[in-house]
Formats: C-alpha cells, sequence, structure tokens
C-alpha cells in the first residue's frame, strides 16, 4: 500500500465511502424484494424463497456488514465534525485525532461480531 | 552512475532521483553516507558532484521557508528537516517532486496552482480600521482567538497540499491549506469579509469536498491540524460563524 494511504484514518475514509457505494448498489434489490409486498402476499413469498439459498443468504449478510461499516463509519465522522476539538496547537489535535480513528478496530469487531450473529440467525 | 566503492571506506545510499518534467524518469545515484545526513544534504551532494544540471529548490535549510518540500520515499517531506536514516526504506531513498502540482524540471514543480487555492478560499485579509484608529482590543484566550492562532503558523510549503488524496482527485478542490488560512480569517475578529470568506470556503471545491482522510494533520511539518479548521467550517455550515 502507498505510504500515504497506510493508516486508519485513511482506510476509515475509504471504507465509508466505499461501503456507502456498495450499499447504493444493492438497496434497490433489497427494495425491490420489499416492494413485491404491495402485490399481493404471494408474490412476496415466491421472492422470499429465494431468500433461503445460500447465495442470497451471504448477500444479505454482506449487506448487515455494510450497513454496520457505514453506520460506525459515520459516526466518526460526526466526531470529528461536530465535537469540539481541543484548544491545542498542532500535534495535540493530531493526537485527538488519533484517538478518534481508533474507532475503526472496535467498529470493525462491532460489525464482525453483528454479522456472525445475523449468519447463525438466517442458517 | 557507479563509484568505486573499493577505493573509499565509506558506505554508499542507493538514491533515485527524478529527472526531466512528467515524461522524466527515476535516475539512480551512489553517494556516501555519513552519519548526520538530511535529504536535503543528499539531493546538495548529487547536484554538486554527480549531475550540475540538477534543479531543485532551497533557501534557509533550516525549516523556515519550507521551499525544499520534495517527496521522499512517497511522502512530502521538508527535506532539510528529515534525517536520511529515518526515511530509507530498504537502503534506498527515492526522490521527486511534490505531487498533485504541476512539474517544471527535475525536482522543482510550480507552486502556483496551491497559491491560487488560498485566493479561492477568500484568504486575503479585510481589515476594516484606519491607522487613525485604536487597535481592535482582542482577548487572547477567547476560543475564537485560539482557533485562528492554531491555524496561523502556517508557511504554505504546500506539504499538505501534496499530501491530500481529495486534491488529486479533484482539481476543483481548495485543499487544506486554503482551508485552514480560511478557517483562521473566519475566527479572526479584524477581517472584514468574514461571511464572505466562509462563503468561499463552503463553496464549490470547499471544505465539503474534505474526505476526513487526515493526511494534511499527518504531514504538515510544523504540526498545523488543517483538518481541524476544516471540520470548523463545516460545523459552523449548519450552526453559523463563530463568535468572536
Amino acid at each position: 500500500m502507498h505510504p500515504l494511504r497506510n493508516h486508519k484514518s485513511y482506510l476509515a475514509s475509504m471504507g465509508h465511502r466505499l461501503s456507502g457505494i456498495a450499499l447504493t448498489l444493492f438497496l434497490p434489490f433489497h427494495f425491490l424484494l420489499l416492494g413485491s409486498a404491495l402485490e399481493g402476499a404471494s408474490e412476496l413469498n415466491s421472492l422470499l424463497a429465494y431468500s433461503q439459498l445460500p447465495l442470497v443468504k451471504v448477500a444479505e449478510w454482506g449487506l448487515v456488514m455494510l450497513l454496520g461499516l457505514h453506520l460506525l463509519f459515520g459516526v466518526r465522522v460526526l466526531f470529528l465534525e461536530f465535537t469540539d476539538w481541543p484548544t491545542f496547537v498542532g500535534r495535540e489535535a493530531d493526537r485527538r485525532q488519533g484517538h478518534l480513528v481508533r474507532v475503526v478496530v472496535p467498529s470493525v469487531i462491532c460489525v464482525l461480531v453483528l454479522g456472525f450473529l445475523f449468519l447463525i440467525q438466517a442458517w | 552512475m557507479s563509484l568505486d566503492k573499493s577505493v573509499v571506506n565509506v558506505s554508499f545510499l542507493e538514491v533515485k532521483v527524478w529527472r526531466g518534467k512528467d515524461d522524466g524518469e527515476l535516475v539512480s545515484y551512489q553517494v556516501p553516507g555519513r552519519e548526520n545526513q538530511t535529504v536535503l544534504d543528499v539531493v546538495s551532494e548529487i547536484q554538486r558532484s554527480h549531475e550540475p544540471s540538477l534543479a531543485y529548490r532551497y533557501a534557509c535549510r533550516v525549516g523556515v521557508c519550507g521551499s525544499c518540500a520534495m517527496t521522499v520515499n512517497g511522502m512530502p517531506k521538508w527535506t532539510c528537516r528529515t534525517h536520511v536514516k529515518k526515511v530509507m526504506d530498504d537502503g534506498v531513498l527515492t526522490i521527486e517532486p511534490l505531487r498533485n502540482l504541476p512539474r517544471i524540471k527535475d525536482l522543482v514543480c510550480d507552486l502556483s496552482p496551491f497559491i491560487d487555492t488560498w485566493q479561492q478560499a477568500g484568504a486575503p485579509f479585510c481589515g476594516t480600521k484606519t491607522r487613525h484608529e485604536a487597535p481592535a482590543n482582542i482577548d487572547p484566550e477567547s476560543k475564537a482567538r485560539k482557533a485562528a492562532d492554531a491555524g496561523l503558523q502556517c508557511i504554505n510549503c504546500a506539504v499538505c497540499y501534496s499530501a491530500c488524496d481529495v486534491v488529486s482527485w479533484n482539481k476543483d478542490y481548495i485543499g487544506p491549506a486554503g482551508l485552514n488560512r480560511a478557517w483562521t480569517l473566519v475566527n479572526d475578529a479584524r477581517h472584514g469579509e468574514r461571511q464572505s470568506t466562509f462563503d468561499k470556503a463552503f463553496g464549490s471545491g470547499g471544505c465539503g469536498s474534505c474526505h476526513s482522510q487526515g493526511n494534511c494533520t499527518r504531514h504538515c511539518p510544523i504540526g498545523l491540524s488543517p483538518s481541524e479548521s476544516i471540520a470548523g467550517l463545516k460545523k459552523s455550515a449548519l450552526f453559523g460563524l463563530p463568535k468572536v
């Protein structure tokens, strides 16, 4: 990895953007499924039958993971932009940001646990 | 270019230096390694002993002017304040011009686009008092003054501009230094165009384009935090200008 990109803050930023793009691609199919309920129970049930396919389960698991990542990295941005940074100058502020980006590792762990629970439930 | 190492009892550094403009290439040189040696020392030694036509910039040599900034092993740095031992990568030192700026020759790039961003961010200070009036009474302990002071030491070295990936993706983006300057003015009670400066800093290519990657803060050689300044501008967009 390029040395400019090999740090947690950059990885969190890219994780937030890429998970957002992936959700944008995935969610229309999810809403298409939900929208089928408007056409009657049989229509919805026939599409829900696909949710028993392992590939669909894995895809839904991916959706939950992406939602979790996007949420937690979004919380990071809210912290950065809406909380008062200490009125120290320079490096102190850098350390503050260092503390904030530590949200990355706990976030990923939370999302993995959440995804694992979802997968157990789905199967 | 290689030297006969058997005739001198010193270790040699493998140094790759960018030669030419955009279509140039990295050229390898071997430079004697010394106990205390900055990257600027290495570049100077190459220019004096190997390649008299090598173009590079420097002035103060002590980290005051910021003109010797280059890309060292992929990272933008002041070469006069960067010890070779701290940045060597597997015994190789790769020196290139700053990223995100047009190259002129070898290690020299054109800083005009970077300087222009300061104007784009509404950076010129507009005083409201004449010389016949008393100076403004500013409380140095006020929140706004501390916020302004925190970003005032910037010397326009363009290291943050070079480090920022958003600048490389979006050429309309003002960049960290210009936005940091705008934040100092937005917090300056003496500045007569605070709203105008904020409007420019929040307009097209402004603070809203920042992705909070933090490269600017990580690389600022004097420890400023443009990330914090940009966060302040974003916050002002929702809650209004800071009270001064």
